[in-house]
């Protein structure tokens, strides 16, 4: 296997909160993304996942702190705090953050709004950034010539591109997507998914989709690893998890979410994640399991290899998740 | 204020059962046995848009938003039906017509048979008791600075049910109940900020079902609720339709959910139902060109059931400028000229059964 664009390895991120507590928001978070590839990180919120490509870009707020290695073409970009993870910020890996749409300066033209960061990063300026800009708005499906529009002359749709226009400004390998579709219609949704889609398998892109809609994943990845209490629950090709889920919570996931020609019923997972301020003993998703067994209260189901490229973090992972589940 | 409604009857005193029907609604007007439990005709809602001062100096022709065009549907006891539709195509302005918040241009919204369109605020409000409405958000919809049982109690105080704290708080505790927050009690002095998203939002459904409405407006109501606790909102709004016999008319962007939960889906389209009829028939055999778009783009969670979706270029149009015929043709992909002039009616399409309408040419 070749050496992965983007590696992330036993990553962890806690948070100082008041009273001297801490939050351990990711415990140990481990992928790779190859060139071209489309990735996605999903589960319920609260479970780590924007906190995760947050880290991957050293976003993260003053009270947190990190361990582990994120390696761009096999250098830690996290090795010397700010001063290194600078240098890649925006060239290497971009990032549309959740609701940016909503985040454009609404008394700025949208084309100066996409060329003001070419001149931080020495990428163009003026004029040259300024066509650029044209050139980017014409990559994302807006006509050139609405650089010279305001944000609230563009609807949604147009400001979600030209949000993902932006984060293409330095030329990026990775782009994370955080919730790109969140808050858009189905068929601006679909037109955004498809635009991602696009520019990936056109510009060798990698993506990063961060997102809480299991059919998003579905049609959009190839890979997809489906976090709980700021762990890898489970991770594998996006067919494999739909059809041969190895960990509960993953079935459980599909389980509670609608399709469109499914006749099976719908059923809620019951509970709630657990809280992430104390140390958590046993599995995670013990209390909220539909067939834990005596050890997962106790010990910390490790990731277990099943297949390659395919992990679960459960006890019972060597069984078919669906087989054990009738069994009972 | 005029004193036209000096003559109302007053609002009933009398401690009101939830789930039992008041006689505040029929003392209004005159009920017509056996008609449906809502029924909206030829609906049509208009905002003005505003004209600058020099716009009126020169007396341009004032122009208007066409949120609501021409809607029909009824709703029976114990129906739940979806409104499904791109944002701005009149899903939210026909609730808010239904509920009374906004007066109709034109056309009849007939309660039990009670035409509340337009009905002057005094008559309206014991009428307001029979519809309730949950909102989309409950990090929003409740006072963060009201205990459960405060947020609960206040339509209770409202409209003047139940004569003592200790008659209200019996109430509430059915309620809660009802919106399965059990044990009751323990939820009564909690904070929203001490709920989840999944039991605020039932808190939320415990103060419309407080006051024992027969129909409940729900706008989006799990959309914004993490996916591991939207079916056990949407099993609670199922449920209480069978067992209360309560209407609900349901809004929501999401196919799969309403596929799953309504019995009846309308596709609106600028102000229009474009197409309506029973869920499967909707899902299974759309005819409408706009709905076979719009299941073409829900993303399945199965990865290897990928039909090339259909995506529509652009975003619905202003519904200050309608299009002229089929207010869909400028996006439609089979139009022909006679959509481009003439606008189709709603009818039975070829392809089914009865029940099923759709407003399309070529159906």
């Amino acid at each position: 296997m070749s050496a992965s664009l983007l590696e992330v390895e036993d990553l962890h991120v806690w948070f100082d909160v008041p009273h001297g507590d801490q939050v351990h928001a990711v415990q140990g978070v481990s992928f790779n993304l190859q060139p071209g590839e489309r990735f996605g990180l999903v589960g319920e919120s609260g479970c780590g996942k924007t906190t995760t490509v947050l880290a991957l870009m050293g976003l993260l707020p003053p009270n947190a702190s990190l361990a582990g290695q994120v390696r761009v073409d096999g250098k830690n970009i996290l090795a010397g705090g700010e001063d290194t993870v600078r240098t890649y910020r925006w060239k290497d890996i971009a990032m549309v953050f959740q609701g940016a749409m909503n985040a454009l300066n609404p008394v700025k033209k949208v084309g100066w709004q996409i060329a003001e960061p070419m001149a931080f990063h020495g990428v163009a300026e003026g004029k040259a950034a300024m066509k650029r800009a044209g050139e980017l708005l014409e990559l994302v499906g807006i006509p050139a010539k609405s650089a010279e529009r305001y944000p609230h002359e563009f609807s949604g749709g147009m400001r979600q591109r030209a949000s993902i226009a932006m984060a293409l400004a330095c030329e990026p390998k990775i782009l994370l997507a955080d919730e790109p579709t969140t808050a858009l219609d189905v068929m601006v949704q679909a037109q955004i998914l498809e635009l991602l889609t696009t520019l990936s398998d056109e510009l060798g892109l990698a993506v990063v989709l961060v997102t809480h809609d299991l059919p998003v994943v579905a049609q959009v990845c190839s890979r997809a690893a489906v976090m709980y209490a700021g762990e890898i629950a489970e991770a594998g090709p996006t067919d494999t998890l739909f059809h041969d889920p190895r960990h509960p919570y993953t079935r459980l996931l599909f389980a509670a979410t609608p399709d469109l020609y499914g006749d099976e019923a719908v059923t809620s997972i019951p509970g709630a994640p657990p809280r992430l301020d104390r140390e958590i003993t046993g599995c995670p998703f013990q209390p909220r399991c539909d067939v834990p067994m005596d050890q997962c209260a106790d010990g910390h189901p490790p990731l277990l290899q099943i297949a390659m490229g395919h992990q679960a973090a459960c006890y019972r992972a060597t069984e078919r998740s669906d087989q054990f589940a009738e069994a009972k | 204020m005029s004193d036209t409604h000096a003559f109302v009857p007053p609002i009933a005193e009398a401690p009101v059962q939830p789930g039992t029907a008041t006689q505040a609604a029929a003392a209004t007007s005159r009920v017509a046995p056996g008609a449906p439990l809502l029924e909206v005709s030829d609906l049509v809602t208009h905002y003005p848009v505003r004209r600058g001062l020099h716009e009126a100096v020169v007396r341009k022709k004032r122009r208007w938003v066409h949120a609501v065009d021409g809607v029909t549907f009824s709703l029976g006891r114990g129906e739940m039906m979806a409104l499904v539709g791109e944002s701005g195509c009149g899903k939210t302005s026909t609730v808010q017509t239904v509920l009374g918040m906004v007066k109709p241009t034109s056309g009849a919204v007939r309660l039990s048979g009670t035409d509340i369109a337009g009905l002057p605020e005094r008559q309206m409000r014991p009428l307001r008791r029979k519809v309730q409405m949950i909102y989309q958000d409950p990090y929003e919809s409740l006072d963060p600075r009201f205990r459960v049982i405060q947020t609960v109690e206040e339509p209770l105080l409202v409209h003047g049910i139940g004569q003592t704290a200790a008659a209200r708080r019996d109430l509430i505790i059915k309620a809660l109940d009802q919106a399965g927050l059990a044990p009751a009690e323990a939820f009564l002095d909690r904070y929203p900020h001490e709920l989840s998203g999944g039991q605020r939002q039932r808190v939320a459904i415990a103060t419309a079902l407080v006051l024992g409405p027969d129909l409940l407006l729900a706008d989006e109501p799990v959309s914004m609720l993490d996916v591991s606790v939207r079916a056990g909102v949407l099993s609670l709004l199922d449920t209480l339709r069978k067992t209360v016999d309560m209407g609900i008319l349901m809004i929501t962007h999401d196919l799969s959910t309403a596929a799953h939960f309504a019995d009846k889906i309308a596709v609106m389209y600028l102000g229009r139902i474009v197409e309506k009829g029973s869920a499967s028939e909707i899902v299974r055999n759309p005819q409408h060109p706009y709905t076979k778009a719009l299941l073409s783009v829900v993303p399945k969670r199965d990865p290897r059931d990928r039909s090339t979706p259909q995506i529509l270029t652009g975003e619905t149009p202003d519904p200050v400028a309608v299009p002229s015929g089929c207010r869909f043709h400028p996006r439609c992909p089979i139009a022909i000229d006679r959509c481009r002039t003439e606008d189709p009616a709603l009818r039975l399409p070829s392809a089914s059964t009865a029940g099923h309408l759709a407003a399309c040419h070529l159906v």
